[in-house]
């Protein structure tokens, strides 16, 4: 059961995409996070879900609401779609209280006034913003100021939350805190939250699921497990987390790395497109890699250097470079030594698939 | 050089600073401020009341005062509109409009005094004759003598101030700030009322206060439209009594007492304004932007694109156009037709005319000078203002900035009295005293200019230069004066520009020889020169606008 449904969005801009074809469904309490670099055409999703930008095809429904539709020539404009938004820059009115910035949804929908000052309360004791009901936002830290945002948004108990990059503005420190408080309040008040971010922890940490964009297509819909152990591709790949790559080519039943080669024990079953095709990139977290004495495939160690909790490698195999990295309790080569690493983890992409361009 | 000797030039700088404020500057106000308030050596404020309390200066503050207040609201509003209309709506050629605007900012308000003048006095105006003798109307539709006529005139040539402020703030407003509006609920028309226009409030007010800082002040439209109705306000008062009564007690003295409350005035207005900007003034700048909604017109579209245009049309083109025209006709009052038509005006004051042709070289020698002298003056007191840690410098600010605050006519009658021989140096009716008093009017642009420019050259750059063995005087010469070089130039195209329109402070300096631009088209006008006083002003804005549109080209310099 879905609450909120995206079925073919198409977004251009001028003569550029900004968004094809994209199909996306949020069920009633579920956080899905939109990831992806700048300009892939998620915080454009958004907007268009929010109703700030109109659709060039397809349709966007929440529940049994039709919000936009090219078929039907339908355009609800955001005021009237009933979501709470909340901004990168926060976007808390300075000329009004910290109280009215709140009650200000609510007064538009002309509630009465114990209703509102019950509904501002409720808002404030969920964000945790105690205290400052009369003052006002210019007084407060940058994550006060996002508390209020948030409580504003959380004002008219909205169905489905839309967080536009929230914590972004925020230092580091607040930005881990805020992460929780708002999956904690969604526990709470059980709404869906569609999300915007280029940051992958952020996604990993807050979402149900994540959806993967680049240059307006969606790449990967999935568990942030999924997404992270199963990548559909390079993109996402090399995306979400650390990555290295190897191009390999599959002859005569062997595998070679240039020309060194690469024993099956060290490393899984190709697919077997791949091998029929004649090659294939080997994607690897850098962490996933171990050190082995004998076998394996054999490389030389070009650096090694200690990042403090962890020691970075970089492995010359071939004329290609595997980055390693292992904590500093486990022993590995010196730099210039000769080593043998198998992969402990790793997935296959058709070399065709790149990583960008 | 003796390292002993503790006079280096550091010492030298501070000196000049000090000398070139307090000559230029302090001595003149304060001469003012001794004039209106001691009496024979005394202290008699009975007296500066009883000057106030006369019937010519009560009425000359009050219509100061209605004329400012009119052309402050009627000015707010046109600004603010406008500015709403070219950055939040879908207005067809909203950029076009936005420049358009902007022009009567270069063009004197005098001569567009001029122009109406001619459109709507009420006899002999083209337009008002055109009702009478062509429609047949009784009595002249609309009398530009007149409180009415003096503040329509004034708003369309001081509304930019708040137009500027207010284009500025809701384009480096946050644009999420509406949407949150919006998905909370609010339509375009609550968010307006309820959001944009509280937010930028403080920057329509910070305009609004400019308006009647320069309405308050203003010389050149009243003395146009407001003499002949007998409607004077300060500036025009004062320009009254010292030219009538060539320099005597009396009227110095109603001069520096009405100078007085201008300044008093002015001062007031600019402190409100300092408040609104630190206190008021919103964070509502954001980096990320997507362009804000721009409200759809619908229907009104092109009925407010033809507004634009008639208004436009009606404040620049008329009026301009106007000018042009009566300059080439044979005779004041005949009717505008090919027939009537000559370049003989244009030739006579541009080839045979002294009087004309002088005007036209004083103007462009004395702001040639002016932004020389007063630029390389900038240099040396902003950098001591800026960068040197000395003691009193704030005092040093305050009166590099008080220019600002006092007026033109203040600012010439403090030059008479200084300069007119009473303390040894007389050079009154010449070309000097109308320099000096450019030069104390001006400083304030150069401060400004040169200050902001010498706070990007950060400490550290002097000192590098004189880790490398460079003297002080060394570090100025290669190190700031090349990197405030863009400073400089502003500042003496801030100077140059204005001066060449310049009305206020020579009108009351001025003598035989040494009339500007300005005086020239006043004096012709008031003899009833009309078509000579129309051609010269033609010629005016011929010059004026291509120094404008050619130092913007050249320099990029943005106002």
């Amino acid at each position: 059961m879905s609450y909120l449904k995206l079925a073919g969005i198409d977004k251009r801009f001028g003569a550029v995409a900004a968004v094809s074809g994209l199909n996306l469904e949020v069920a009633p309490g579920e956080c899905v996070a939109m990831l992806g670099p700048s300009g892939c055409g998620k915080t454009t999703t958004l907007r268009m879900v929010a109703g700030f930008e109109d659709i060039d095809g397809g349709e966007i429904v929440a529940g049994d609401k039709l919000l936009s539709s090219k078929a039907k020539n339908y355009y609800l404009p955001p005021e009237k779609r009933d979501f709470g938004m909340v901004f990168q820059a926060f976007a808390v009115w300075p000329h009004l209280s910290v109280f009215e910035n709140i009650a200000f949804p609510l007064r538009i929908r002309k509630l009465p006034q114990d209703e509102i000052r019950k509904r501002v309360e409720d808002a404030l004791r969920h964000t945790n913003l105690t205290g400052v009901v009369d003052s006002r936002p210019d007084d407060l830290s940058g994550g006060g100021k996002q508390r209020i945002a948030l409580a504003r948004a959380l004002a008219i108990r909205p169905k489905v939350m839309l967080l536009d990059e929230p914590l972004s503005s925020l230092d580091p420190h607040f930005r881990e805190e805020m992460r929780f408080e708002i999956k904690d309040i969604q526990r709470r008040l059980g709404f869906s939250i569609l999300y915007v971010t280029h940051d992958q922890s952020e996604a990993m940490a807050l979402s149900d699921r994540i959806l993967v964009m680049k240059k307006g297509v969606v790449q990967q819909v999935g568990s942030p497990r999924d997404v992270y152990y199963r990548p559909a591709n390079r993109f996402v790949f090399s995306f979400i987390g650390l990555s290295s790559f190897l191009r390999v080519r599959f002859a005569g039943g062997r595998m070679v790395v240039d020309d060194l080669e690469l024993p099956f024990d060290s490393v899984g079953e190709a697919p077997a497109e791949l091998v029929g095709a004649g090659d294939g990139v080997l994607a690897v977290r850098p962490s996933d890699v171990d050190f082995v004495d004998e076998g394996g495939l054999r490389g030389v160690v070009r650096r090694r250097s200690s990042l403090g909790e962890i020691v970075d490698y970089q492995i010359a195999v071939g004329s290609q470079t595997l980055r390693v990295q292992k904590t500093r309790h486990e022993s590995g080569p010196q730099t210039g030594e000769t080593c043998g690493v198998r992969f402990a983890m790793s997935n296959w992409y058709p070399m065709s698939d790149a990583t960008d361009g | 050089m003796t390292g002993s000797f503790r006079f280096g030039t550091p010492q030298i700088l501070f000196a000049l600073a000090v000398g070139i404020l307090v000559i230029f500057v302090a001595v003149p106000v304060l001469l003012i401020f001794f004039n209106a308030l001691w009496v024979d050596g005394r202290f008699n404020i009975t007296d500066t009341v009883k000057v106030l309390s006369e019937p010519d200066t009560y009425k000359a503050l009050i219509n100061s005062l209605i004329l400012a207040s009119g052309v402050t609201v009627t000015g707010t509003i046109v600004g603010t509109f406008f500015a709403w209309l070219v950055t939040r709506t879908d207005l067809p050629y909203k950029g076009a409009m936005r420049v358009l605007f902007l022009v009567p900012f270069m063009l004197p308000s005098f001569i567009g005094a001029l122009a109406w003048k001619m459109l709507l006095s009420p006899r002999a105006g083209y337009i008002n004759r055109f009702f009478m003798e062509t429609l047949g109307f009784s009595e002249p539709v609309f009398n530009i003598y007149s409180y009415h006529g003096i503040i329509l005139v004034e708003t369309m040539y001081l509304f930019p101030f708040v137009f500027i402020q207010v284009c500025g703030a809701l384009e480096r407003m946050d644009p999420t700030l509406e949407e949150s509006a919006r998905i909370s609920g609010a339509d375009l028309f609550t968010i307006t009322r309820k959001i944009t226009i509280p937010l930028v409030a403080p920057s329509i007010l910070s305009g609004a206060l400019l308006i009647m800082l320069y309405s308050m002040a203003h010389f050149g439209t009243v003395a146009m439209l407001g003499i002949e109705a007998g409607i004077y306000n300060i500036p025009t008062l004062i320009y009254e009594r010292i030219h009538q009564s060539a320099g005597s007690f009396g009227a110095i003295r109603t001069g520096t007492v009405l100078s007085t409350v201008l300044v008093a005035t002015a001062a007031l207005i600019i402190w409100l304004q300092n408040k609104v900007l630190s206190g008021g003034r919103y964070q509502i700048i954001a980096g990320k932007s997507f362009r804000p909604t721009e409200i759809r017109l619908r229907g009104l579209r092109l009925p407010l694109l033809a507004f634009c245009v008639a208004y436009i049309g009606f404040t620049i083109v008329l009026p301009t156009a106007t000018i042009f025209l009566v300059g080439g006709l044979a005779t004041y009052g005949l009717p505008i037709t090919p027939e009537n038509m000559t370049f003989d005006n244009y030739h006579h004051i541009l080839f045979e005319w002294d009087l004309t042709r002088d005007a036209i070289w004083n103007s462009i020698g004395l702001g040639l000078a002016a932004a020389l002298i007063t630029m390389f003056a900038g240099v040396v007191i902003s950098y001591v203002i800026v960068k040197m840690k000395v003691p009193g410098k704030g005092i040093l600010e305050f009166l590099g900035m008080l220019p600002f605050s006092v007026p033109g006519s203040v600012i010439a009658l403090g030059v008479i009295l200084a300069w007119s021989g009473k303390y040894g140096v007389n050079i009154y009716n010449t070309i000097w005293i109308i320099l000096v008093a450019y030069i104390a009017r001006y400083m304030a642009f150069a401060l400004k200019a040169n200050s902001a420019a010498l706070e990007q050259v950060h400490d550290s750059l002097v000192e590098a230069a004189r880790a490398s063995g460079a003297t002080m005087w060394q570090a100025l010469r290669d190190i700031v004066i090349p990197l405030v070089r863009p400073g400089m130039v502003a500042a003496f195209f801030l100077i140059f520009l204005p001066a060449l329109r310049e009305l206020t402070v020579s009108v009351l300096l001025y003598g035989p020889t040494t009339r500007t631009i300005g005086v020239a088209i006043y004096t012709l006008n008031e003899d009833g020169e009309t078509v000579y006083a129309a051609a010269m002003a033609g010629v005016a804005l011929i010059i004026i606008v291509t120094a404008e549109v050619v130092v913007k080209r050249v320099f990029k310099i943005k106002q």
